[in-house]
């Protein structure tokens, strides 16, 4: 991983350093001088957007948790006292709260950009398979985080959640009674959510580590999907690429204040200002927004097991994709046909999440089973074939000429998208 | 833009399409009144949360409780901006459970600033039986907790409408001389008509107020609707007492990162105008 970097020690401190632990070298060489395509555009500022969420909710979730009581009768009045009496207390958790639904759009747009470029394709299938998996990792957290505040529809959403595990044949109840620590959602669901919401984050940051070293390996994806061939197709990530980063990073971060200073709640549900009560069901228990596409495909199987199987088969099917798209070409811009279906399947996503939040009756069910219908074929029809009966565009010999080529003197400062 | 374009047309899609919450059976969306702590700028009227404090104490306290909010909130920034003193005075009007004293038994004294309202009533059991079966709930955080409308985009640009579902509620009783035959039919026992109310139309809480049923120290004439604004807008403060704090914070916020932002564009700018 030191191969990019041509570090020379200066002072006696750096030679004696370097001799012993060279990190300085792998700092110059992987996030200095790393060699990144010249022709990165703004939605491959995701992944640095993604680095600095998971930071944020680290840091705002150590301080809640110096102040929170992870118990059934203080839980919820704790988060009562954390925006009531601790200092910025109120912000702490709205930035946390609204930090997780920011994580979530970011990481949707990080994984759709990946789809839409070809960046699971060879050689970066275990860069991608990372990613799932950090994305899986990623949901569960957010799970259990949503049931440590104790309100109804943290405890009516934990006790859904869960139920859907006693589906499974044989050691279904007791996969459930280990989950509960019980036989219903308790004060042990509650301690055991607690711990795990506060161990995941860091397997996260260890996944994310492995992420980043997949990629360092093969190096960039780009928008032409042209592997890189000399040093004219790519420009070292400092200080290139931290200040575009740096740039989104602070957009980004604008988009993120702008819901916690001015919308707090908007994302949540009203109903989680009640505190859990098992005795009173509510009307609607609808999971977070960014379960709602999974929880539409749940829900429109008609068998238990059977829908338990589709929910975790939507996303277990991505750890396939690289080999279910057949196209040698990466880059969907160079895919005539792909481009269409891969805008058919983004709005497939977006309706199956509105159906997910719609009760599940009449005209919804047989909508989400069309369109759970047309999820799994876009994976296992549509991109299997496509590869092999699509005729691409020519593609750019190199990044290099693909960046000249575009470029227009009216447009000169502007990078090439 | 290419990527703003896209990133426009996916926000306005989902905006249209989520409806995260969906509206309790027949439910009819509170009145749209308006108050003075809406918008990115608005704050609280002290004058209204003073009144509202007034309302809250004479008549809904006798039910409700309101754990979650102590005395001294009241003469925090952003409240209702009593004095310490008066905040000491008011407190001593209620009578606070203390103990086990030396003797190991509970005891009554008057109110500190450092407790929290007590409740009407020691448990649910309690206060079902002393309310014909209904639990009055605790009003800390009502105005968080019941959406006065539906719709993801509406809730977006008009917030939940908290306040005004406590507004509407409070005024939106239909006396029972004036039910039609058919919803006399289904009254249950000891219950009100009001489309306002999330659970159902029927309500266990009577009208609780008329004309003229506090006397407000600014001389304010105490209508039905007047009273209803005040303490909705009371229940706005006790349920979110921070949000001038977060409000002014956020401004700040923007600025800063606005500023940072332009600056973070115009060295990237001149960094890449060298590449191409």
């Amino acid at each position: 991983m030191s191969g990019h970097s041509n570090y020379q020690p200066t002072t006696a401190f750096g030679k004696w350093m370097h001799e012993r632990l060279p990190i300085m070298e792998l700092v110059k060489g992987q996030a200095l001088d790393f060699p990144t395509p010249r022709n990165l555009n703004y939605w491959y500022t995701f992944g640095g957007i993604l680095a600095v969420m998971l930071v944020v909710q680290i840091v705002t979730g150590v301080v809640l948790v110096m102040h929170y009581t992870p118990h059934v009768d203080y839980a919820f009045a704790s988060v009562e006292h954390i925006m009531r009496d601790v200092n910025s207390g109120w912000m702490i958790r709205y930035m946390h709260a609204n930090g997780a639904s920011m994580f979530f759009i970011a990481v949707y747009i990080h994984i759709f950009r990946g789809m839409y470029y070809g960046s699971y394709k060879a050689p970066r299938e275990v860069l991608w398979m990372i990613g799932v998996l950090i994305y899986l990792v990623m949901m569960a957290t957010a799970f259990m985080g949503y049931v440590l505040p104790w309100g109804q529809m943290s405890f009516w959403g934990a006790k859904v959640i869960t139920n859907l595990f006693s589906a499974i044949p044989f050691v279904g109840d007791s996969i459930t009674t280990l989950l509960w620590g019980g036989y219903s959602v308790d004060n042990p669901t509650l301690n055991r959510f607690f711990s795990l919401h506060y161990l995941l984050p860091f397997v996260l940051a260890a996944l994310v580590v492995l992420h980043i070293w997949a990629l360092h390996v093969p190096g960039n994806n780009n928008p032409t999907g042209v592997s890189v061939k000399s040093s004219q197709d790519t420009l070292p990530f400092h200080p290139y690429y931290t200040m575009k980063d740096a740039f989104a990073i602070v957009v980004f971060l604008m988009f993120y204040a702008a819901w916690v200073f001015f919308a707090p709640n908007y994302l949540g549900h009203a109903i989680n200002y009640q505190e859990a009560n098992p005795l009173v069901t509510p009307a609607h228990i609808v999971p977070e927004w960014y379960y709602l596409p999974f929880y539409a495909i749940l829900r429109a199987i008609p068998d238990k097991l059977g829908g338990v199987i589709a929910m975790f088969g939507s996303i277990l099917i991505l750890f396939a994709l690289p080999w279910l798209d057949t196209s040698k070409v990466r880059s969907g811009n160079y895919r005539p046909l792909f481009k269409g279906f891969f805008w058919i399947f983004a709005i497939v996503c977006v309706a199956l999440g509105y159906l997910g939040s719609k009760p599940a009756e009449g005209l919804y069910v047989v909508f989400s089973r069309i369109l759970t219908v047309y999820y799994f074929a876009h994976f296992l029809v549509i991109l299997p074939l496509l590869g092999l009966l699509e005729t691409p565009k020519p593609l750019p010999s190199s990044i290099s000429d693909d960046v000249l080529a575009r470029k227009r003197p009216a447009t000169a400062a502007v990078p090439a998208e | 833009m290419n990527m703003l374009k896209t990133l426009a047309i996916a926000a306005a899609g989902l905006a249209l399409s989520f409806s995260a919450a969906q509206a309790a059976e027949g439910q009819m969306p509170a009145k749209g009144i308006s108050y003075s702590f809406e918008g990115p700028f608005g704050v609280f009227d002290e004058g209204q949360l003073q009144r509202g404090y007034k309302v809250y104490k004479e008549v809904c306290s006798a039910c409700h409780s309101m754990r979650y909010v102590y005395f001294r909130n009241l003469s925090q920034p952003g409240g209702p901006g009593f004095s310490e003193e008066q905040v000491k005075a008011l407190a001593a009007t209620f009578t606070v459970q203390d103990g086990p004293n030396e003797e190991g038994e509970m005891f009554e004294r008057p109110g500190l600033p450092s407790d929290h309202f007590p409740s009407p009533f020691p448990n649910e059991q309690a206060s079902r039986a002393a309310n014909n079966g209904a639990y009055p709930p605790d009003l800390s955080l009502i105005t968080k907790a019941r959406p006065g409308w539906y719709g993801t985009f509406n809730q977006l640009v008009n917030g939940i409408g908290g306040p005004q579902y406590v507004y509407s509620v409070l005024t939106g009783y239909t006396p029972d001389e004036e039910l039609s035959e058919e919803l006399l039919k289904e009254q249950p026992e000891g219950k009100h008509y009001n489309p306002y109310f999330a659970n159902g139309h029927w309500i266990g809480m009577p009208p609780p107020l008329t004309d003229d049923q506090v006397t407000y120290d600014d001389g304010t004439k105490a209508t039905v609707d007047q009273m209803a604004r005040d303490v909705s807008a009371f229940l706005a403060w006790t349920a979110e007492p921070k949000m001038e704090e977060r409000k002014r914070t956020g401004f700040m916020v923007m600025i800063y990162l606005g500023i940072l932002a332009l600056m973070l564009y115009l060295v990237k700018k001149r960094i890449w105008s060298k590449v191409h």
